[in-house]
């Protein structure tokens, strides 16, 4: 692969877009596995930083190549944020890959993931084109909901170039609670009746193959007590003192429970897919695994060298979609669907045939 | 036999006998809509009861090129329900089963012609809800809903229809039969279910729709505050927003929507007050008990004439049908009257409200203001009498130059509504004309033919025909209110 193009200016990125006769829009790569194409990188790191922030509106605007890390802080400062956890800050993920990879965190179980919050963008189709589609306001209702569109689009529909974003306040504080119970039926039980209650619970995940549940409260902190003692009437709790509630969070936002080099997949679920995403794992020699949203999601990661056929095999046969974001080979995993509007869409945005396939 | 009589007999052997009603007699409930303003006759109406007679439908107009608009309850304020003249009507009333309600997985998977309320209604036992809640929410449909991504009193914190759909099995124009999305809440690959709400049925119709079910808040502190001037209660969201409280419903009505309220169900409001602001914290008991402190005292500070604090959910109740029934009622102050959709940054409330009332002086109509503070949704209600020539050309102006105000402020033309009819002519005031060609081209992609709901979001050269004056009778009837 040849050293990507670095635009600096949006002049530049409209330049890129039409050197070449295939073109991938990459950020900091730390979801590699998602531009392991032929296609000329076109790297954003060169559009960063924020075009817009107004606290007060709850919105911001901000270029693809922005870092996550930045971004948090200057929202943080405000006593705002993105309540989905936008994983992999610690890595240097940029705004603009987070999107075009669809990845929430922990916190995506309260108010919903990344396609929630978006609201605008500008984007290159692949004529070079410099198109906006949505808006800057925390409503609007005008035109194709293109933002939403390309959150997952892995950058083979358009370049984005800006993102206009909806941020809430950040809660006062936070509380963690870590369960143990016996089986993955029992788990699955208690994400459902959890996710279901009336504590309003900002986090509940799983670690696998251990089974250890993570369930974490934010809000006013006399409130997270007293609702933290009432989960501990339903279920055996263990309240994390802080540095191991940070440690515990920071875990499953940075993959750091994974294999560091080995294959990570996304596998969207339901909670009756739980049992059988946590029996996958324990029964792939060294695999390891984690569970978002109350049964979202599930990451599974394997030890490097494994094979990543046999986990294709499995899944097709439990019914389960994935997305490879790390490891080579595959992009996806398991069943899929291919209608001829997929296909049409795709022409409309890129009649030149400019970016990569999906599949 | 003439060709147009050979295509709809063939259109009517589609569906079991007294489906297809040709008899323009029948026609009245389906010519117009919310937006009562336009009206056109169509060919047909078609009655479709399965997914399979809707899939028919659109794939005999597509051999055909022959247009057709979906249609729930016809309760569209942008005029997206309009039939187009030389089309048909597919009515989707009929497709109104839940057909699977499911409390573990928090999910409904619905029929396009269920009503937005059923489905809270069905969830509740529960203890789960549906969270978009547009003021029609007892008469409009789920598909209606997706077509048009409306919103509610409920968007700065739950978002709109979109945020709430999680999958959708769709027919699109061209007749394919596709499926986006799935049960989870999380996905892979872009967001093509994200992609079709909200598209103003110009993709396709919607067959069956898997919805997310939130559970139900356990404790509500809902406060009413009376204030002396608009912009008043306007610097109270301002510092309810600063303290940090991320409220479920933040609204406001102004004076004139105040009277009306009064008049129609005797509501009950501060004497003296020209605002007042309606604040709702939702929650677990211990949360909501921790805020309202905060809440109280940032109201307190914020030169309210009196505040009233809903102690039962009777007086919640009473609170939410003053503000919910706002619209109707000020529609008996008037014989007719447009209803805007505009957002502007949180910030311009205050300007654009003032802008508002000094051009509706200059244009000598009168105009309220019931509007979801929270998140900058204006629904400024234009009154005039059709009657009088002259006052809806003059009325629709006014509207108009609000819009264009909207977009100014760096907001946009709707919120929740849709674009539809009534707003296409100012779509390019929003987007270049390169947007919209891209926009065009997806349309063009789902839709080559250009038959499914033409005539709304762009504008097509045509203009849509006039309606007589006057409350649509649904309005009437007191069950539908324009929001």
């Amino acid at each position: 692969m040849t050293a990507p193009l670095q635009p600096s200016n949006v002049t530049e990125l409209v330049e890129a877009v039409r050197s070449a006769p295939r073109v991938l829009p990459v950020g900091a790569r730390t979801k590699p596995n998602l531009s392991r194409t032929d296609a000329v990188a076109i790297s954003l790191r060169g559009l960063t930083g924020m075009v817009d922030y107004a606290p007060a509106e709850f919105t911001f605007t901000a270029r693809a190549g922005m870092p996550l890390q930045e971004l948090i802080a200057t929202l943080a400062a405000q006593r705002q944020y993105l309540p989905f956890d936008p994983p992999l800050a610690g890595a240097g993920a940029t705004l603009g890959g987070t999107v075009a990879a669809g990845l929430n965190g922990p916190g995506r179980l309260r108010y919903g993931g990344i396609r929630d919050f978006i609201l605008g963008v500008q984007f290159v189709d692949g004529e070079g084109r410099l198109l906006r589609m949505g808006g800057r306001v925390v409503k609007n209702a005008a035109g194709f909901d293109l933002p939403k569109f390309f959150v997952g689009s892995l950058g083979r529909f358009g370049v984005l170039v800006e993102m206009t974003f909806k941020v809430f306040p950040r809660p006062l504080a936070t509380l963690t609670l870590k369960i143990r119970l016996g089986d993955d039926a029992a788990m699955a039980r208690l994400l459902g009746d959890a996710a279901r209650s009336r504590w309003d619970l900002d986090a509940l995940d799983v670690s696998l193959p251990g089974g250890e549940i993570y369930a974490r409260l934010a809000g006013p902190p006399e409130a997270l007590t007293a609702i933290a003692a009432d989960i501990g009437r339903r279920w055996p709790i263990q309240s994390l003192g802080a540095d191991e509630a940070r440690s515990c969070w920071r875990e499953a936002n940075e993959f750091a429970w994974s294999h560091p080099h080995g294959p990570l997949c996304k596998l969207p679920l339901t909670l009756g897919g739980v049992p059988r995403f946590a029996a996958l794992t324990r029964a792939i020699p060294g695999a390891r695994g984690w569970i978002g949203g109350a049964g979202s999601v599930g990451f599974i990661s394997l030890p490097e060298g494994a094979d990543i056929d046999d986990l294709e095999e499995r899944l097709r046969l439990l019914g389960l979609a994935g997305l490879v974001l790390r490891g080579s080979g595959r992009l996806w995993l398991g069943p899929r669907v291919e209608a001829h509007i997929h296909g049409a869409v795709k022409k409309a945005l890129n009649a030149a045939d400019r970016f990569p396939p999906l599949f | 036999m003439p060709p147009l009589a050979e295509k709809l007999a063939r259109l009517t052997a589609l569906l079991p006998a007294g489906r297809v009603v040709r008899e323009s007699g029948a026609f009245a409930a389906y010519e117009s809509d919310g937006l009562t303003a336009f009206s056109a006759q169509p060919l047909a109406i078609a009655l479709p009861q399965t997914a399979d007679e809707v899939i028919a439908l659109v794939r005999f107009c597509h051999a055909e090129s022959l247009p057709f608009v979906a249609r729930g309850s016809g309760t569209s304020l942008s005029g997206g329900s309009l039939p187009v003249a030389g089309g048909i009507v597919i009515a989707l009333n009929q497709l109104n089963r839940i057909l699977r309600m499911d409390p573990i997985e928090r999910v409904a998977v619905v029929e396009p012609g269920v009503v937005n309320l059923q489905v809270s209604h069905a969830a509740a036992e529960h203890g789960l809800h549906y969270a978009p809640d547009p003021s029609s929410q007892s008469i409009c449909t789920i598909g209606g809903n997706v077509a048009f991504n409306s919103g509610g009193a409920h968007c700065l914190k739950y978002g709109m229809t979109s945020n709430h759909v999680l999958g959708l099995r769709v027919v699109l124009a061209t007749g394919e039969v596709v499926e986006f999305g799935t049960s989870s809440r999380e996905q892979i690959g872009p967001d093509w279910t994200a992609l079709f709400v909200g598209s103003e049925g110009l993709f396709g119709i919607a067959l069956e729709i898997t919805l997310q079910l939130l559970p139900r808040a356990e404790a509500f502190h809902t406060l009413l505050a009376g204030y002396r001037s608009v912009e008043a209660a306007g610097n109270a969201v301002a510092a309810v927003i600063a303290s940090g409280l991320l409220p479920g419903a933040i609204e406001i009505m102004d004076a004139l929507a105040l009277e009306a309220a009064v008049a129609a169900v005797h509501a009950d409001y501060p004497p003296g007050c020209a605002a007042v602001l309606i604040v709702e914290l939702e929650g677990p008991s211990e949360v909501v008990a921790a805020e309202r402190l905060c809440l109280d005292a940032v109201l307190a500070d914020s030169d309210a004439i009196e505040m009233r604090v809903a102690r039962t959910p009777a007086e919640r109740l009473a609170i939410w049908k003053g503000r919910k029934c706002a619209f109707s009622a000020v529609g008996r102050l008037s014989p007719d009257f447009i209803v805007q959709d505009g957002v502007v940054p949180r910030c311009r409330l205050g300007e654009a409200l003032r802008l508002i009332q000094e051009w509706s002086r200059e244009a000598g109509l009168r105009c309220a203001n019931v509007f979801h503070a929270g998140d900058g949704n204006l629904h400024p209600l234009v009154l005039y009498d059709g009657g009088k020539p002259g006052q809806l050309a003059a009325a629709e102006k006014l509207a108009g130059r609000i819009l264009l105000m909207c977009v100014e402020f760096g907001g946009s033309i709707t919120g929740e509504h849709g674009v539809g009819v009534e707003k296409r002519d100012y779509l390019s005031a929003m987007f270049t004309a390169e947007d919209i060609a891209c926009m065009k081209r997806i349309r063009a992609a789902f839709d080559p033919l250009g038959i499914s709901n033409p005539g709304k979001m762009f504008s097509d050269g045509k203009v849509a025909a006039l309606a007589q004056p006057g409350l649509h009778p649904l309005e009437q009837a007191g069950v539908l209110s324009r929001e």
